[in-house]
């Protein structure tokens, strides 16, 4: 690992002007992506600044039914949150589906917005990657891709989004509030995180000098009726192949409300728009279920050995639907 | 609100170089100089020779490392030591209050080891596990996520100590021996 010199930030201006005039500078969460990486010389920030320290560890409740989670808040502590539990089940139980009980603990919000991707190549120094490397080339695309994209891929990189808590932010419409030398803004959840393009290496809307300070979360009535499921290969403790966070509202067979999202799938959580468009309105039924999963997923281009994934992840959308409708 | 044209104010980033921290380490205050990049697992091991804690893989898959931190378990070799100021680290050293831990002497009872290696992460890791179970925090198998209750089964526990791989494969003796040391205390 590379030398670095630490500082832990005590409010939001420090922080930020920490951040912005120091050369090289990023920000420490919890430390479980990040400190892997450096070890790994992946990341090589020349100084850390500490942000949990900072006055952003609390999830409030806002006067619309809605939360607020601060950004140090950490994993553990959002999935235990007797108002997530009950009013946003998908958030909790993506939680509870990612990683292990001592690494929820650790994991901030913001750092797991924030985490890098999975993809073996982009963690191998032997191995060219264009998002370690821009420019490099991508061994990804013609090696071992079982884990990598579907959707939204480029001939720059297939590499998939490892979050599981993102992909029910995505289906909840969440917001993320950043502030930096600039002041705050508030950026729509599907605005976070960007698809690979030609420039793999910048992965979210976050511009230098920012910060997460907090997520938001709007009322949605009917995601009590809301569910997380994670296909891997092995029962527990691993990153997903597919995942599918969904909330639905019958109304006299019809379908009234729907949220739908996808990860494992993706460079970024993928709210699954296509699919919502054709339930609207639609039969609360297998057979709908399916015609939507076969919408969204048309677009869906398989390589060497994730070809699997796309009727993997048509079938988990029919069977979470199938569940929440109650069939 | 961040004033951009501002020199930053407060503490300004020290070099790269050496850090002093304080932390408490199963119940005895140390103050130590450390090199920032030192995670927690090497100032256990290396600096105050707690070999409790065990390097596994150094890279947060399989739970060796779990110490409790002000009571929540969590691994050392992804937690750096500058970080941690002020906070109170329980190792397996500092499990057992003059007798075993009831967990220590079921792990004895049930066969919870072979080798031993993944032992001092497993007790840590139930150790927290039970605490988390208490406050109410659904896992992956828990199904209702807003369930008031959850039962404390097999399969509850096997998900909840997932991120502590044992080579041994003494999952079952382990199993038994959470059962046995804390059945006890959720019929509470
Ligand atoms: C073995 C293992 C298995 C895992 N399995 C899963 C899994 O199945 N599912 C899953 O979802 N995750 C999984 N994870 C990943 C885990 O969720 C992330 O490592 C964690 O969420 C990162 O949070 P952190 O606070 O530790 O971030 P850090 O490691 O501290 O930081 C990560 C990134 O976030 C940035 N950052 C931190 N705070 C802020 C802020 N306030 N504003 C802007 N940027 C910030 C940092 O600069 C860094 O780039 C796994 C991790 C490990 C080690
Ligand atoms: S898929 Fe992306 S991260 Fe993986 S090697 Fe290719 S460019 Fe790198
Ligand atoms: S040594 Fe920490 S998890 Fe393996
Ligand atoms: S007892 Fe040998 S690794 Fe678990």
């Amino acid at each position: 690992m590379k030398s670095f010199a630490y500082a832990r930030a005590a409010d939001l201006e420090t922080a930020v002007q920490l951040l912005s005039k120091t050369p090289n500078a990023k920000l420490l969460g919890g430390g479980t992506n990040l400190v892997d990486l450096m070890r790994e010389n992946i990341e090589q920030p020349d100084a850390l600044v500490d942000v949990t320290g900072l006055p952003l560890d609390r999830i409030q409740e806002r006067p619309d039914g809605g939360l607020v989670i601060g950004a140090t808040v950490r994993n553990t502590a959002v999935a235990v949150h007797p108002v997530v539990r009950d009013r946003y089940p998908l958030l909790a139980q993506a939680i509870v589906f990612g990683a292990s009980g001592q690494i929820r603990n650790m994991a901030t919000v913001a750092g797991n917005l924030m985490q890098r991707t999975r993809c073996l190549y982009f963690y191998d120094h032997a191995a060219r990657c264009n998002k370690r490397a821009p420019g490099a080339g991508c061994d990804a695309i013609g090696g071992f891709n079982r884990m990598h994209a579907i959707l939204g891929a480029s001939d720059s990189c297939i590499a998939t989004h490892p979050s599981d808590m993102c992909v029910a932010l995505a289906a909840l419409n969440a917001k993320v509030k950043v502030v930096g030398p600039n002041g705050e803004r508030t950026i729509a959840f599907e605005d976070f995180h960007r698809l690979p393009e030609d420039t793999p290496h910048i992965e979210t809307d976050l511009q230098p000098g920012e910060l997460i300070t907090g997520i938001e979360i709007p009322p949605l009535g009917f995601a009590r009726r809301s569910l997380y499921r994670k296909i891997r290969d092995r029962a527990s403790y691993a990153f997903a192949l597919v995942s599918v966070a969904a909330a639905l509202e019958v109304d006299n067979g019809k379908v009234r409300n729907i949220r739908l999202a996808l990860g494992g799938v993706a460079h970024k959580p993928w709210r699954a728009t296509e699919a919502e468009r054709v339930l609207a309105g639609a039969n609360a039924g297998p057979e709908s279920f399916r015609q939507a999963a076969e919408a969204e997923l048309a677009p869906a281009r398989g390589l060497a050995h994730n070809d699997f994934k796309i009727e993997l992840a048509k079938r988990t959308i029919v069977g979470v639907l199938g569940e929440l409708a109650g069939g | 609100m961040p004033s951009p044209n501002q020199t930053p104010k407060a503490v300004p980033i020290p070099p790269a170089g050496s850090a002093l921290i304080l932390l408490k380490i199963n119940g005895v205050d140390r103050s130590l100089s450390i090199d920032p990049r030192t995670s927690l697992l090497d100032v256990l091991r290396e600096h105050l020779s707690l070999t409790g804690p065990k390097k596994g893989c150094n890279q947060g898959a399989c739970g060796a490392c779990t110490v409790l931190m002000d009571g929540q378990r969590v691994l050392s070799c992804l937690s750096l030591a500058v970080q941690l100021e002020g906070r109170e680290i329980t190792t397996i050293e500092g499990i057992a209050n003059g007798e075993l831990h009831p967990l220590q002497a079921a792990f004895i009872e049930h066969d919870g080891f072979q080798c031993g290696y993944c032992t001092p992460g497993q007790i840590c890791s139930a150790i927290g596990m039970f605490q988390e179970f208490q406050n109410g925090l659904p896992s992956a198998v828990t199904g209702d996520m807003a369930a008031a209750t959850i039962e404390f089964s097999d399969t509850e526990i096997k998900e909840r100590m997932s991120g502590n791989l044992c080579r041994c494969g003494a999952y079952v003796g382990i199993c038994e021996a959470i059962h046995s040391a804390f059945d006890r205390e959720v019929a509470k």
